[in-house]
């Protein structure tokens, strides 16, 4: 038995990509709702709910990165420079709100109000930047055999703007649910109220998004069924689950909001993410490149990619295992545990 | 020089890169540093290692986050730079990376959690385990990243196929290329020295303002103590080093001397003036036969000189030449200051009573990062025009990127990294100044929990 090694690679740099965006996403989230709080002290007490586990979120993206590179080089290379700018946009602005977790607590006045911004600021242009990354990637990359041959402002259009006001909408939901999940008193139910705006937000900017995707290629809309203005519904109908686990996740985020109830919502924005996930990916598979490299085009060789398998068998559950420790282990209300200080 | 996405791109990789390599030369270092003090506070139950250990630990969690935001950056480059690179070297060295990835990154950050905040919900034993685990993944990202740039020195274990792409034939002489182990215990060396020059720095620098207490002069000598050892084993390490770099790449070790003729009793230059467009130096203060000597092990030995190969194939002489020999005159004056150190504290009441010592070991904090960066000069440009050694030039593994974008993401990463740096140094050296506390009464405060520190600041 041969094992289909891109496939598997395929499968394993989605997870990867998803992961991060579920984890990075609730971080950077909290990192624009910064201004909003009503105090420091409530400042202080959303960093300090990420500040354990801010920094293995962020490996995820660097597993992302690492990965294409390792796995699929002919995309990693075609994608970074058609998405050039966006990506050291977000590199910067990663930097400048990675750094803040620890500036902000040794600045003085000036210094601590200058890295309180920084965090915010680095918060939303990261998230701005991943934005216009996708929006850019599923619009499409204009290559000339298996190399880049576009212009340097391809990823801006309409369209990108679109997707990167909606992941902003999207990770500020996963924010403050998260924070209605690890604070109590009045930041949980300023959380609320948050995550409140934020659910009607993404809910109506996913819809807007996803009629837009069917709008901005061809391919998409024939995928769905979209045809000459019309639905072939043999071709929607086995998709429908889909959206439906989006709207399940609208639900149960309403749900949790309302009850307040631990991390209910932030699991029902979670379903929202995953609907809206699969729902691009459905779009554009098996192009990595959309539209001219599929993942079998774009893939490195299989004993690379065979060597790589066997240390991710070994490494990746172990991974996954002390990364749920650590959440376990910072589990509980942040404040309202006297451990934490 | 006209200014191309070539050597723009040039710039800003080794504008970032040198940037980043200051933080894990210093936390690789530290994060062993603190993982001994912590196991001595265990096992012995003294405060000072304990009060050593709550304060290197602020250190370590802002320079650690520098590094890790600096990293993140790397990841990306390569493919947004140097596309080319990735296409021809992933096939060899991308498992390398990604191994790095999931063996070392997620490892460090992880347990980093642990170390900083998770002081009362674990016990003391777990907590050490977790300090223990972020530095060993630390050494380990490091191996991953000497083995892939071993390989891109001297690259062995592969294969061209006929359509021109890289495949691994052989995955041990990958990872374990001919260079590797020597350069490996190079770095590693290099940043323990490192750590041991800035914490021998901080505690003179205690000492001399705030007199000997028992925290700073336990810091002190056990920096004197790592200087003594492996300051003169960084020699041995470096000389074996550079023997493999005259095999494998003997147009870099022409460089490094300054040597353009090909030739026995080779003389060494103390200082010189390369110039590539005479093929000459301009001047030069020189040892008669020592170069061969050096470099060969004999006086009688032939050693190839930079007008061996084409014009086109020889490395930039004048920046390598000169990185070497900031390197190994700082390494020197390493040894010198560990011999002293030793000496007063064999001889003498001890070096915190020395405060010519006390300045001079103030004065040497800076010197590992010096020397770290200079060495990797000597590696990277003088492998040049080669970014993978005799298999893929640099002016050809660029991206197909123009020059107004990379100008503009140059400016701002100069921008944004002299701000990073200097507020992180500014921060840096204001703990360093305030030095370790006494020993805490609330023997359960946790380490280095940016809250504890925040509450006396001003909240903003």
């Amino acid at each position: 038995m041969s094992l289909d090694l891109p496939l598997i690679w395929a499968a394993i740099i989605a997870t990867a990509v998803l992961l991060y965006v579920l984890l990075d996403g609730f971080d950077l989230g909290i990192g624009i709702l910064f201004p909003f709080a009503a105090s420091p002290a409530e400042r202080d007490t959303m960093m300090d709910s990420i500040a354990p586990v801010w920094d293995g979120n962020e490996t995820w993206l660097v597993l992302g990165g690492g990965g294409l590179f390792a796995a699929f080089p002919f995309a990693y290379s075609a994608l970074m420079p058609a998405l050039y700018l966006p990506v050291i946009l977000m590199l910067l602005a990663l930097i400048l709100r990675g750094v803040a977790f620890e500036f902000r607590h040794h600045g003085r006045a000036r210094g601590k109000a200058f890295w309180t911004g920084a965090f915010a600021g680095g918060s939303l242009v990261a998230t701005l930047a991943q934005g216009l990354v996708l929006g850019g990637f599923i619009q499409g990359v204009t290559l000339k055999g298996r190399d880049f041959a576009g212009g340097p402002f391809d990823w801006l259009t309409p369209y990108t703007l679109l997707v990167a006001v909606g992941l902003v909408a999207g990770y500020v939901l996963l924010g403050a649910t998260y924070l209605i999940w690890r604070t109590s008193g009045d930041l949980q139910v300023r959380a609320r109220r948050w995550a409140w705006i934020a659910a009607a937000a993404t809910a109506g900017l996913l819809a807007i998004v996803s009629v837009a995707t069917l709008l901005v290629h061809p391919r998409i809309a024939e995928r769905w069924g979209f045809v000459d203005g019309a639905f072939d519904l043999s071709a929607l109908f086995p998709l429908l689950p889909i959206p439906l686990v989006g709207l399940v996740g609208l639900a149960v985020v309403v749900l949790g909001i309302r009850r307040a109830h631990h991390a209910t919502s932030l699991g029902g924005a979670y379903l929202v993410f995953l609907s809206g996930y699969i729902g691009l990916a459905i779009g554009f598979f098996p192009y990595i490149v959309p539209y001219g490299m599929d993942f079998r085009a774009a893939a490195n060789a299989d004993n690379a990619l065979g060597l790589m398998l066997v240390g991710v068998g070994i490494l990746l559950p172990a991974v996954l295992g002390y990364t749920v420790w650590v959440y376990w282990l910072f589990r509980g209300k942040v404040g309202g545990d006297a451990g934490y200080h | 020089m006209e200014l191309d996405a070539l050597i723009l791109s040039r710039l800003q990789f080794a504008f970032t890169i040198a940037f980043h390599i200051i933080f894990p030369s210093f936390t690789i270092g530290l994060a062993s540093y603190l993982a001994v003090l912590e196991g001595l506070w265990l096992v012995t139950r003294n405060e000072a290692f304990k009060a050593l250990y709550l304060f290197w630990v602020k250190v370590f969690a802002i320079s650690f986050g520098m590094g890790v935001v600096s990293g993140v950056v790397l990841s990306y480059q390569l493919g947004t730079n140097w596309s080319v690179f990735s296409q021809v070297a992933s096939p060899v060295i991308g498992p390398l990376l990604a191994f790095e990835v999931l063996t070392a990154f997620f490892l460090e950050a992880s347990f980093l959690g642990v170390m900083l905040f998770g002081w009362k919900k674990v016990g003391p034993r777990l907590h050490f385990a977790a300090t223990t685990l972020v530095a060993i993944g630390t050494l380990i990202s490091a191996f991953w990243i000497l083995s892939a740039n071993s390989w891109m020195q001297h690259p062995t274990g592969f294969e061209t196929l006929p359509d021109g792409t890289l495949r691994a034939a052989d995955w041990w002489k990958v990872i374990f290329s001919p260079t590797f182990p020597e350069r490996f215990a190079h770095m590693v060396l290099a940043a323990y020295l490192t750590t041991a020059l800035v914490v021998g720095a901080a505690s003179a620098w205690r000492i001399l303002k705030r007199g000997a207490d028992e925290a700073p002069c336990l810091g002190l000598r056990m920096a004197i103590g790592m200087f003594a050892i492996a300051a003169p084993l960084q020699l041995v390490v470096g000389d074996l080093s550079g023997k493999e770099v005259m095999r494998v790449q003997p147009a870099k070790l022409a460089a490094i001397e300054a040597f353009w003729e090909t030739r026995t009793e080779q003389p060494f230059h103390i200082a010189a003036w390369p110039d590539r467009a005479t093929e000459g130096n301009r001047f030069e203060i020189s040892v008669p036969k020592l170069g061969s000597l050096i470099t060969a092990g004999s006086a009688a030995a032939e050693v190839k000189g930079l007008k061996a190969f084409a014009p086109q194939d020889r490395p930039p002489v004048f920046i390598v030449f000169w990185s070497f020999r900031v390197m190994v005159g700082l390494g020197l004056l390493m040894i010198a200051l560990g011999a002293w150190g030793g000496w007063l504290m064999w001889r003498t009441r001890g070096p915190e009573y020395s405060r010519p010592f006390l300045w001079a070991a103030v004065a040497m904090g800076p010197a590992g990062f010096v020397a770290v960066i200079a060495g990797w000069i000597v590696a990277e440009v003088g492998r040049q025009p080669y970014v993978i050694y005799g298999v893929l030039r640099t002016a050809d593994a660029v991206s197909p990127v123009g020059p107004g974008q990379v100008s503009a993401s140059l400016l701002a990463f100069m921008i944004i990294y002299a701000v990073v740096f200097s507020v992180g140094a500014l921060y840096i050296l204001r703990l360093i100044g305030e030095g370790p506390e006494t020993p805490p009464e609330d023997a359960d405060e946790p380490p280095g929990n940016p809250l504890a520190a925040g509450t006396k600041g001003v909240r903003a």
